[in-house]
């Protein structure tokens, strides 16, 4: 862990942050593509 | 083109909410605001400009969603598409006739509720000469809005989100232009950059207008 | 075989199948050696200290803040002009990958300011406007969401993101034009390229390189969604006929 002096607390929020916005928006791109691509299928076997 | 200006300007007059409305939501606005930051003239006066700007913004946003909507329910805009007139000088008599219903009332009375606010002397003509040059922009911009909107049955508030960031530009310009006429600097700059978009929207946003238009009648 | 084959919606998805998990794996790859690289391995600003670490997520995000919005109005012109359905629908696919982008941007953004200009927000011309792109993907986001026909929600999204660029591109001057005439020479701004030394230089690309993968990875993905979506209506739509 390098010595981020006094600024640890800005320096890790914003990475902390910044890698969560990044997690959620493809956390939630995937489950919907999951999801999608799931349904889809459900509807093709019915055809 | 002069008979459907007319025939809206009918409308609005006879359907009662045209002048008075945005009118009185205008003043409202303006009066609201000292209850909200004190009465200390010095404060007041400083920021009349920016207040007397951004209600004539929310004014003229109140009236947007009527431009388009009844035409479309009763099928008039329909008709009108169908007309020999091209779609482009529809849009474009629709924005004039919602300036002439909120855009110049609020003008013409801006310099009234100027005094209310306590704004500097010098600046009264920027005032009115801002908002006379300003305010067309915004119906134009707004009429692009509501033909977007036209379709959608709740479009109310989606139209203000679309429109206030367009808005952007012509209130900084407007803003500033009042803002150094009452500070006693040169606001032809503002002044001149506010003609320019506003000449610009007229020039391009029919166009816009028309094609949404189209679209949304399809 | 002309370019535009690969974008009909059969082609889309054969070729995106295998590509997509590639870009991921890339995009993660360059994420982190880039991340970890500029975070454990860089050595702090003499004037800036550690805070000069952030650079290495604000540059990048708000880079393809903007990027993003360019190919969503490029995507936009397809569509107008040669109605690509796919075209249309990786617009709205980028767009909410654009939000997260501005986000990041003004976050780190702010958290950077407190210690370098002692506050998180100024009324900065590039702070402003990326306030106000901010403002112009939510609009455009909430017209995509509204309208039901899908053809219809294309076109009017199309002249939206066109009208609102131009409005954008204006606004970024007039907040020029605004800031000089409150207070003169406003040097808030902090200009990264202008005074970035090799050794944050290099972590940095990699991190631009990340990001520029995980945006393209995303749209892709978000696009096979939307074209699936799509599928999936018009086959209901088939079988309440039927």
């Amino acid at each position: 862990m390098p010595d981020l002096g006094t600024y640890a607390v800005e320096v890790l929020s914003a990475y902390a942050v910044s890698i969560a916005l990044l997690a959620a928006i493809v956390g939630l791109s995937w489950r919907r593509y999951v999801r999608v691509r799931a349904a889809l299928e459900r509807v093709e076997k019915n055809d | 083109m002069i008979a459907l200006l007319l025939r809206d300007l009918r409308l609005a007059v006879r359907a009662g909410g045209g002048f008075g409305l945005g009118l009185a939501f205008f003043l409202i606005v303006v009066v609201l605001v000292p209850f909200g930051v004190g009465p200390e003239t010095e404060l007041l006066s400083r920021i009349a400009p920016g207040i007397l700007w951004v209600a004539s913004l929310l004014a003229a946003l109140l009236s947007l969603d009527r431009i388009f909507a009844l035409d479309y329910e009763d099928g008039s805009l329909a008709l009108l598409a169908t007309s020999p007139l091209p779609l482009e000088g529809v849009a474009l008599m629709k924005a004039l006739a919602h300036w002439i219903t909120t855009g110049l009332p609020l003008t013409i009375a801006a310099p009234a509720l100027g005094f209310l606010l306590s704004l500097a002397p010098e600046a009264y003509v920027f005032l009115l000469l801002s908002l006379l040059i300003g305010t067309p922009a915004l119906s134009m911009i707004g009429t692009f809005g509501a033909a977007l909107t036209v379709g959608l049955r709740r479009g109310g508030l989606l139209l203000s989100l679309l429109v206030l960031p367009l808005y952007v530009p012509t209130l900084i310009f407007g803003a500033e232009a009042v803002r150094r006429g009452a500070d006693a600097l040169d606001p032809t700059g503002a002044l001149l950059l506010l003609g320019g978009i506003t000449a610009g929207t007229f020039a391009l946003l029919p166009f816009a207008t028309a094609a949404v238009l189209r679209i949304n009648l399809r | 075989m002309s370019l535009w084959e690969y974008a009909n919606p059969k082609r889309f998805m054969g070729w995106t199948r295998p590509v997509l998990p590639w870009t991921f794996a890339l995009a993660g790859l360059c994420l982190a050696v880039g991340l970890i690289w500029g975070f454990f391995f860089t050595p702090d600003d003499f004037r800036q200290g550690s805070t000069v670490k952030i650079i290495y997520l604000h540059v990048p995000a708000a880079l393809m803040a903007i990027n993003a919005w360019i190919m969503m109005l490029v995507a936009s012109l397809i569509w107008v002009v040669r109605r690509h359905h796919v075209s249309a629908l990786a617009a709205r696919a980028a767009a909410p990958v654009g939000v997260v982008m501005t986000l990041i941007a003004l976050f780190t953004g702010g958290i950077w300011g407190q210690p370098m200009w002692g506050t998180y927000w100024a009324w900065d011309p590039r702070l402003t406007s990326f306030l106000i792109l901010f403002l112009f993907y939510l609009g455009y986001i909430a017209l995509w969401e509204a309208i039901e026909d899908p053809d219809t929600a294309a076109d009017l999204t199309s002249v939206l993101c066109m009208v609102g660029s131009i409005f954008a591109i204006l606004s970024r001057y007039a907040v020029l034009f605004w800031n000089q005439g409150l207070h003169q020479g406003a040097s808030l701004s902090l200009d990264a390229e202008e005074n970035v030394a090799d050794v944050f230089w290099f972590p940095l690309l990699v991190c631009i390189a990340g990001f520029v993968l995980l945006f393209i990875a995303l749209v892709l993905m978000r696009t096979r969604t939307e074209i699936r979506v799509r599928r999936m209506r018009a086959l209901e739509a088939r079988m309440r006929r039927a």
